[in-house]
């Protein structure tokens, strides 16, 4: 999408516009002061230059009250000004880090130099993300080798994107368009090619997209199909808990290891249990499993992921 | 002196010399060398940025796997903004203001005869020579220099085949490693020659802020340096041995790197820029014939910028996945840095009110600094605040933020001290015109080339890009680009003045007497240029650095070993308690 202002992106997330209210009140402080203090300079130069050779400067006495009122004075203001950026910041820091619990989650994985995108319902897209307008997004993003960094500058967002970790970052878009997306964190020769484009859809169009014509797609295998080929379902099988925890309803749940922590099954609780699995040993269990470390893409692990989750108790069973 | 008494061979006195002003003075050429490649490779960059569809001038004269038929690739475009930033941090900036002014104005203002460990400063030289060397060839390796940004964040920088750079990259960790080597040798000595060899009656408070600032610089890089010697060792092992310290396939954790590289690098920004705030204080006082107003709150700041310093390195990680409990912590320690930082500004302005100001180069090159330092400071609250980072991390405001910082600060420093303090070091005035005229120039094309990177900044310009033409939202920007890259080679060429006024005066400019400037500091006492053992008789010191326009001395100054005539001293003031 072309720029009618090119000097500002355009504003088509929730966030933007509370970025941009931050951005300008910086702005604001930043030109008064710089201002400031460049008329000051000249205005003392051309007042106090020396205008004979006998002249000298008339210095304050030592220790005079005023000069500790003025030394005070030019402390406390620019520290009054920046709490208040302060606690204006804090505030737009927390709702930007804090997804909505209705958030739509897709996942993200950078690779030297483009940006696979998986969604939900199991639709993959390369250097493009398509999304419904007016929805929370939320974004688990990994990498396959450096680090990169998610960036669309009309949402105002950037997040860096780890290999061998998960990091979040969400978003709501309110306007329809097509957005650039970039990679902004440097990585390696071909880092100024790394982009793509985020489609914001109508939520009736983007559903009629998710339905809509698949080829052209690579074939690939969902995460059920992971499960039976890499033998998982051996161990990890729903009648019986002899050998592996079972792990329908597992994820949310909070689970007891060996050592008596307790931690929350999340995307990393899983995805460090598949490639280190004896870093947390449920309580109960032998650490027999192996290691699926080089294995497995980061693609393959986010489809067991979602597979997992997808692993809902029945109702009425209690666990 | 010693001069008199024995010959000293060529070699010993300006090679392997151990005076503390000969290997001041050997730094100072070894970063101006220095300066000129990284300023060339600066010219590249841009070059790149605002014409990237034309063949570069001269730029058949690189080998065609670099430079086919003189267009710059991606892959040679990396290492040479790699490599600007590398030597313009590490082998310009940081050993032009500890290395070069450290040594030479150390002894000489707080009355000492040489360094503490003169043998140590001789080593910190000779060693930071070939780490230079070391970095500056690796252009000659096969694969090319290092290409992964300054900041150098593995895995990228960790695994050969990210970038396709073997040796290259393993030679910067190396020179990066030996570099800091130098510094942390140098910081020792400055710290022991303040602390130990002061002349009598040179309390800590009567100490110029130029001593102050490098001596709290030195302990800085005392306490930051070591870490970035482990961490670029764990780099290098990585590279080398095949250990797993920032590997995630190993266990290793790529954000220790960042955690490690920032504990050391925004201290660095503060070596960077402390020295030439010390400086510019001392500048000021002398050319506006004031004492420096509020001395101990100009102490106290540099003492607490540093100290907080430490404590500010998450701020470069914001976007990294950090905690933002951890995020905020780091938001709020930043902010609070600039309450010193205003506290500075706003005393340099209280010493030129009522001054009686004189405007020589070097004053103006100071009063640029307090102008653009401002500004440079003022762009660093935008990154402070973790949601307004969240849009500009990573853009071209982040370039101008720090090239505000580094060359609107730390060089117009550089240029102030260079022009104050170039009659002490070689016994010659530089000729003022053609510096004031280099100053005029440099002080517009500098702003011509740095300030409409904010603008491409807050337009989501992203910096490390080979090619801005790749993008249809970066297009419109294209102009602008052009724009600071004419800009940009006009400020290159401008620098020829300065350089050319450098060396000219080395053998015709006018003989410098003892005191050009009628300032109070210790180093004015001695000849021009001082002899070995700088001086006759070793001064005693009765009174602070900014004795000027005392009334009651017929003069508008009173050097440090010069009694006020009607016994105690007026402005400045001194510890009751004596140094034994």
């Amino acid at each position: 999408m072309m720029q009618d202002a090119p000097l500002f992106p355009e504003q088509a997330s929730t966030i933007a516009s509370q970025i941009d209210n931050l951005f300008f009140f910086a702005l604001g402080i930043a030109a008064f002061f710089s201002i400031l203090i460049a008329l000051l300079i000249v205005y003392l130069g051309v007042r106090y230059r020396r205008r004979h050779a006998a002249q000298t400067g008339e210095a304050p006495p030592h220790g005079s009250k005023a000069q500790t009122v003025l030394e005070i004075t030019w402390s406390v203001i620019p520290f009054l000004i920046l709490m208040v950026m302060f606690i204006w910041g804090v505030k737009i820091y927390f709702t930007a880090a804090r997804p909505p619990a209705d958030a739509i989650q897709f996942y993200v994985v950078g690779k030297q130099w483009m940006w696979k995108i998986q969604h939900p319902e199991g639709r993959r897209e390369i250097n493009e993300m398509h999304v419904p307008v007016g929805r929370p997004i939320k974004l688990l993003m990994t990498s396959e080798d450096v680090i990169h960094s998610f960036f669309v500058p009309a949402f105002r967002i950037k997040q860096d994107v780890l290999p061998g970790r998960y990091t979040t970052m969400w978003f709501q878009a309110d306007k329809v368009g097509t957005y650039h997306l970039f990679c902004s964190q440097y990585c390696g020769a071909e880092h100024a090619k790394m982009g793509g484009w985020v489609v914001v859809m109508e939520p009736h169009e983007y559903q009629a997209w998710l339905a809509g014509e698949k080829s052209g797609q690579a074939e690939f295998m969902t995460g059920a199909e992971l499960f039976a080929a890499r033998a998982c379902n051996t161990c990890h099988r729903p009648d019986t808990s002899a050998r592996a925890p079972i792990l329908t309803g597992l994820f949310g749940r909070q689970v007891g290891l060996q050592d008596g922590r307790r931690v929350a099954a999340d995307e990393a609780y899983i995805r460090e249990s598949i490639i280190e699995p004896q870093a947390k040993i449920v309580s109960g269990y032998q650490p027999i499993m192996p290691t699926f470390k080089g294995q497995l893409t980061e693609e393959d692990v986010i489809e067991l992921i979602n597979y997992i989750k997808g692993l809902k108790a029945p109702e009425g069973v209690a666990r | 002196m010693s001069e008199h008494a024995h010959k000293t061979p060529f070699i010993r006195k300006y090679i392997f010399s151990t005076d503390h002003k000969v290997i001041g003075i050997q730094f100072l050429m070894m970063s101006l060398f220095f300066m000129i490649i990284g300023g060339l490779l600066a010219m590249m960059v841009r070059w790149q940025l605002g014409f990237p569809e034309k063949a570069m001038p001269l730029g058949t004269l690189f080998p065609d796997k670099l430079m086919p038929e003189g267009h710059m690739g991606p892959e040679f475009y990396n290492a040479v903004f790699t490599m600007h930033a590398s030597i313009m941090i590490f082998l310009v900036i940081i050993p032009i203001l500890a290395g070069a002014f450290g040594n030479f104005l150390v002894p000489l203002m707080i009355g000492a005869r040489d360094m503490a460990y003169p043998k140590l400063n001789m080593l910190s030289f000779w060693v930071a020579v070939p780490g230079g060397l070391l970095m500056a060839s690796s252009f000659f390796t096969d694969t090319g220099a290092a290409a992964t940004g300054w900041t150098a964040y593995p895995p990228l920088s960790a695994v050969a085949d990210y970038t396709g750079v073997t040796a290259g990259q393993s030679m910067w960790i190396g020179a990066v490693l030996i570099v800091g080597t130098a510094s942390i040798m140098g910081a020792v000595n400055y710290i022991t020659t303040i602390i130990n060899m002061r002349a009598p009656g040179m309390h800590l408070f009567r100490m110029p802020l130029t001593i102050w600032a490098l001596f709290i610089t030195a302990i800085l890089q005392l306490l930051a340096t070591p870490v970035l010697a482990s961490v670029m060792g764990m780099l290098l092992f990585d590279r080398t041995l095949g250990t797993h310290f920032f590997a995630p396939v190993g266990g290793g954790q790529v954000l220790m790197f960042q955690h490690m590289f920032w504990f050391y690098s925004h201290p660095a920004v503060y070596i960077m820029i402390l020295p030439a705030m010390g400086f510019v204080s001392d500048i000021l006082a002398t050319f506006s014939r004031k004492p420096i107003f509020g001395y101990k709150a100009m102490a106290f700041s540099i003492m607490g910028i540093a100290g907080l310093g430490f404590i500010v390195w998450g701020h470069h990680m914001f976007q990294s996945g950090m905690n933002p409990l951890l995020g905020t912590t780091f938001m709020a320690s930043t902010m609070v840095i600039a309450v010193p930082s205003a506290i500075k500004t706003f005393n340099w302005l209280g010493t030129i009110w009522r001054g009686s100001i004189r405007f020589t180069p070097a004053m103006l090159n100071a009063l640029a600094f307090v102008s653009t330092f401002i500004v440079g400071g003022l762009s660093g609250i935008f990154m402070a605040s973790t949601p307004v980072d969240m849009f500009i991390h990573d853009t071209y405001f982040i370039v101008a933020h720090i090239h505000y910082v580094l060359f609107g600060g730390s060089l117009f420093g550089v240029f102030a001290a260079i022009n104050y303090w170039y009659p002490k070091m070689f016994g010659r005035m530089m000729n003022e015109a053609v510096n004031t005229v280099h100053f005029i120039l440099t002080f517009i094309f500098f702003n011509l080339t740095f300030f409409p990177m904010h603008m491409l900044g807050m337009a989501g310009h992203m910096r490390r890009i080979a090619d801005p033409t790749a993008y249809d939202f970066l297009k419109p920007l294209q102009p602008l680009n052009e724009f600071i890259t004419i800009n940009a080679l006009i400020l290159g060429a401008v620098q020829v003045l300065f350089a050319g006024n450098f060396i000219i005066s080395l053998f015709a400019g006018k003989k410098a007497e003892r005191n050009p400037w009628h300032a109070n500091s210790l180093e004015w006492v001695a000849p021009s240029p001082p002899p070995h053992g700088n001086f006759e008789t070793i001064p005693t010191v009765y009174h602070g650095p900014y004795e000027f326009s005392v009334p009651g001395v017929v003069e508008d100054y009173l050097p440090q070993d010069r009694p006020a005539p009607g016994g105690a001293p007026s402005h400045t003031p001194s510890l009751s308690t004596a140094r034994a």
